[in-house]
């Protein structure tokens, strides 16, 4: 079965525009429903070749169900419905938007945790330099005729 | 000194965190359906269609539900630690065969008639058992994978634990080999058995 599947993603990758041409009948009398059946499955994840959207996936999965989807289009369910019908079956992971809970909480917050701990760090960095700077005094007088000896020294004859 | 122990400190904890990830299985993915009841179905018994059995029928068992197709490779590899399952326990096995037919690659179901895709799958099917041996307690036909959708089957084979209340409560993707078999469902049976 696997080694099926990846054949079949792999086929795919070479079949694409070939696929779209003959993609599963589409409901050409009505337009509406299939841009609803396109949008709602670019927003579900293809279990089988799990980068790929239900839309985008030709695998079979994919394909019974687009088949679903369009039937519940046509069966007058709401959008909210048809996703709930995908999540209750294949969980959370079906959708490329999951939402904000325990489990992806690190996958939502992640990002913005780094962003802040950068921040921290070059605020931190900065602050640091501008004390050292300020910390640094003139030369006293003794340190100035020092430095003068040790240039002259240099100096050539 | 003590500026390189932060860059080589934040380098490692991202190492930790890749290697983390990459040993993950992504197609592990946890069924929503675990500690809910199975989805109903009712469907033809391979070897009497002319019966039908759903989930209803096994209330107050607990049993295994296995998806499985004759062309299914992983299906193969699973078989033999199915056999031996079956002689060794009498937990009930339901097999449910899914997509016999239009899941074959070799057949173009848009040529086939219902009633031909009925036949043949349950011809190919029996063929299959007899020669491989048959684990099942009994087997359905989930010939157009509606069935499948339910349970949220996305690789075959997978293996679904219900309760005696008709609970699932447990779902492995993927050939059982004899290691999940031990230390997964044996004792999961023999605890929901007590």
């Amino acid at each position: 079965m696997r080694a099926r599947l990846l054949a079949c993603c792999l086929a795919l990758g070479c079949l694409l525009p070939l696929a779209h041409a003959g993609e599963a009948a589409p409901l050409a009398a009505d337009p509406v429903a299939e841009k609803r059946l396109q949008e709602i499955s670019a927003e579900l994840r293809c279990l089988v070749c799990q980068n790929q959207t239900i839309a985008d996936s030709n695998a079979e999965l994919a394909q019974d169900l687009r088949h679903e989807i369009r039937g519940m289009i046509q069966s007058g369910q709401s959008d909210k419905q048809i996703i709930d019908f995908m999540v209750t079956r294949y969980g959370d992971f079906v959708l490329y938007r999951p939402p904000v809970n325990g489990v992806t909480l690190l996958l939502w917050g992640g990002p913005m945790a780094l962003l802040l701990i950068g921040i921290w760090a070059l605020l931190r960095y900065l602050r640091q330099r501008a004390r050292r700077i300020d910390a640094e005094q003139p030369l006293s007088a003794e340190e100035a005729s020092r430095a003068d000896t040790l240039l002259n020294e240099t100096a050539p004859k | 000194m003590n500026r390189y122990f932060w860059i080589l400190g934040g380098f490692a904890a991202l190492v930790v965190l890749l290697a983390i990830g990459l040993n993950l299985d992504p197609r592990d993915v946890p069924s929503p359906l675990i500690g809910k009841p199975a989805p109903s179905f009712n469907l033809t018994v391979l070897a009497t269609p002319d019966k039908s059995l759903g989930p209803k029928d096994m209330q107050g068992k607990v049993w295994l539900l296995n998806v499985w197709s004759t062309w299914c490779v992983s299906c193969r590899q699973e078989h033999p630690v199915l056999v031996d399952f079956s002689k060794k326990t009498n937990v009930p096995l339901v097999g449910l065969n899914y997509k016999e037919v239009r899941g074959d690659g070799d057949f173009d179901i848009s040529k086939i008639k219902p009633a031909e895709e009925k036949s043949l799958a349950l011809q190919r099917a029996n063929q299959w058992l007899a020669q491989h041996g048959n684990p099942y307690t009994l087997t359905v036909m989930d010939l157009d994978g509606r069935v499948g959708i339910d349970y949220g089957v996305y690789g075959v084979p997978e293996t679904y634990v219900i309760d005696k209340a008709g609970v699932i409560r447990m779902k492995h993707t993927g050939p059982i080999n004899p290691d999940v078999l031990d230390k997964k469902i044996l004792p999961l049976l023999a605890e929901l058995n007590q």
